[in-house]
């Protein structure tokens, strides 16, 4: 178990490196650069060639990476061009909001999914299955940043039941019961909305799964024991059937990140995904880059956490 | 006379196909009878698991009429609750492949344990493990303590098909059903496993109903022989009589098609055709003429039942009396056209 997981882990780090460099030639592949949108009648041309000669910019990229690497291994990311901080500071804060955020979506998204999924797949072909299998065509097919902005709409602005940006209410004591609540306030709209679109593959998925493992050989074999319905259910056929969606967990995290960064830019929630599409707007390389290598990360943790927690629940892949 | 254990009459298995009931197992009765091994053999599709599945209720989709009476209780009218006391501890059964039948994600003492605490949900946990390690070892599963741990992908064929016999005979049941349980493995395991229920046949003294396509293992183990073609029985009789004097031409075909390392047969016996689809099945009149056209129609009963040829020796229609195989005896078919 423990060696599995080391080896599992140590593999993170040429995916890692991997990433690290892919995302450093794109970002040098942009067009423009901080200083870019800077010309103006009062900006000397040369001065701003200065300016990049003394950055290290026209030095060729394997340098440049170098030593950017060299930094993100002390844990230090550079400055931000436009705010003037350190990119480690600036993103503290919207990490914490990001993964607030993508904790509140997963509980969501398997709130609604565990339940739909099984009565899906265990009443297939019925009403009931129609129902559930019709609701997942729908969010299949609705784009997450036009239902967002509906939901935004109806409850945000018609209704006022939830607010409609931010992630706090100003003026509160981080540490109170208020401050909580009022972080909770704040994440149940974003959350929500993207737990309903999202949750449709998991809902599939466990459904197709409870369909598959009923007819399975096994199965019949609990029957034959005397098993009740409900038992062959609980213990035969939904523990087999939920093994995959465990393993479906590293990838909902990927598709979280996509939908972080359509999220918290439509409820203007201070987050990674909104700090990623305002450096690219702004140019903002050390920024971006930092926060495109994080999420990257992040995704490369989900598989990690995929497969050990896997490799706990099934028996047969776990390496002795 | 030996005391009846199970009773089956009329029993009527269907199949919805598009809008219509098809019959798999089709009016049929069977006794079995205490400490007795019922073996019913018959070409695959001819309802022999279609009516194992019927005794053990694991049809979800079918329609039974019909009754099975198990020590005179009917429990094809039984509710579900009420039944799931009857199987896994009165009824047992041993599935035909090992390596899909166990649950691969529990530990192997676990699944046994299961069976076991479904039937009695007072027995302690440790009773329970010494329970389960002492039907380990009687199945001759070695180094139980530490098999008990082990997952089925961890265990060969054979021994998997041990632990399937283990958890079908955890309570002791009076009836032990066994659908092909050596289809799946190699030769060499087949006579083991073979040997282990025969010897646990002895221990138990229960009923055995035996489902197999191997003629061998009827030879091997059966006291009383059912040979079922497309949802009936065709001929019933002890081993002997059936092996000595098979009547029903189906029987016959069926002896006939099994490799004789003694004789210098020339060419193995094949049975013309293949047995019908359960919606293409001649309901009227002899099930088995269309595999054997050279016989003249005539020799069929119009509504063929089962007879009573000798004590206890039963055959369906009356075709076996002018029954040959096409290559034998020309002038006997002469005489029938």
């Amino acid at each position: 178990m423990w060696k599995f997981t080391l080896r599992r882990t140590l593999i993170m780090i040429p995916q890692i490196i991997v990433l690290s460099l892919l995302i450093f030639v794109l970002a040098q592949l942009m067009p423009g650069d901080a200083l870019s949108g800077q010309i103006g009648p009062d900006v000397d041309p040369e001065r701003l060639d200065e300016i990049r000669e003394e950055m290290g910019w026209n030095d060729p990229w394997y340098e440049q990476y170098a030593s950017w690497m060299g930094g993100v291994v002390k844990g230090d990311l550079g400055d931000s061009f436009r705010f003037k901080m350190p990119v480690s500071e600036l993103i503290g804060q919207r990490m914490v909001n990001t993964f607030w955020l993508s904790v509140a979506t997963l509980i969501l998204t398997y709130l609604i999914a565990i339940p739909l999924g099984i009565a899906s797949g265990r009443y297939n072909d019925t009403w009931r299955d129609q129902l559930i299998t019709g609701y997942t065509y729908v969010g299949f097919a609705t784009p997450l940043f036009i239902f967002a902005l509906v939901m935004l709409w109806i409850f945000g602005f018609k209704l006022g039941w939830f607010p409609t940006s931010g992630s706090i209410t100003p003026g509160l004591e981080p540490g109170t019961f208020e401050y909580l609540m009022s972080k909770i306030y704040h994440l149940i709209l974003p959350a929500l909305s993207m737990a309903l679109i999202t949750t449709y593959s998991t809902i599939q998925y466990l459904r197709n799964e409870i369909v598959d493992t009923k007819h399975k050989d096994f199965i019949l074999t609990a029957r034959a024991k005397g098993a009740s319905e409900s038992r062959v259910y609980n213990r035969h056929i939904l523990r087999n059937s939920l093994l995959p969606i465990a393993a479906f967990f590293g990838f909902e995290i990927t598709g979280l990140i996509g939908g972080s960064i359509f999220i918290e830019n439509i409820f203007g929630y201070p987050g990674m995904g909104q700090l990623l599409v305002e450096s690219i707007t702004l140019r903002d390389y050390t920024v971006l880059t930092a926060t495109t290598l994080l999420f990257g990360v992040a995704s490369i943790l989900g598989a990690l956490l995929s497969d050990i927690i896997l490799s706990i629940v099934d028996p047969r892949i776990r390496i002795k | 006379m030996s005391e009846k254990l199970l009773e089956i009459k009329n029993l009527k298995t269907s199949f919805r196909i598009k809008d219509d009931y098809h019959a798999a197992v089709d009016n049929l009765s069977l006794t079995v009878n205490k400490n007795e091994v019922l073996a019913i053999v018959g070409e695959s599709g001819c309802g022999k698991s279609a009516l194992a599945f019927s005794i053990m209720g694991l049809h979800t989709r079918a329609k039974i009429d019909g009754d099975i009476l198990f020590k005179d209780k009917n429990i094809a009218k039984m509710s579900s609750s009420e039944f799931n006391k009857v199987r896994g501890k009165d009824i047992g059964m041993i599935f035909q492949d090992p390596l899909t039948s166990l649950n691969p994600l529990m530990e192997v003492g676990e699944q046994i344990g299961e069976t076991l605490y479904l039937h009695n949900k007072n027995m302690s946990k440790t009773d329970r493990r010494e329970r389960v390690l002492d039907l380990l070892n009687k199945v001759g599963i070695p180094r139980a303590e530490h098999v008990i741990n082990q997952f089925p992908h961890e265990l060969s064929g054979g021994m998997r098909q041990r632990v399937m016999i283990a958890m079908a005979i955890a309570n002791k049941p009076e009836l032990l059903i066994a659908d092909e349980p050596t289809t799946a493995l190699d030769v060499t395991i087949q006579s083991q496993i073979l040997d282990l229920i025969n010897k646990l046949k002895d221990d138990m003294d229960s009923g055995i109903i035996l489902i197999t396509h191997d003629l061998g293992v009827v030879a091997e183990m059966a006291d009383r022989v059912a040979v079922m073609y497309a949802g009936e029985i065709v001929e019933i009789a002890d081993v002997k009589t059936l092996f000595e004097n098979p009547l029903h031409p189906y029987t016959r075909s069926l002896l006939n098609s099994v490799p004789n390392a003694n004789s210098e047969q020339e060419k193995l016996h094949v049975i013309q055709g293949i047995v019908p689809s359960l919606q293409n099945l001649p309901r009227e009149g002899c099930r088995f003429s269309t595999r054997i056209p050279w016989i003249d129609q005539a020799a069929h009963e119009e509504h063929p039942t089962l007879k009573e040829v000798a004590p206890g020796h039963h055959v369906r229609c009356t075709c076996y009396k002018h029954f040959s195989f096409p290559d034998e005896s020309k002038e006997e078919q002469h005489v029938l056209s």
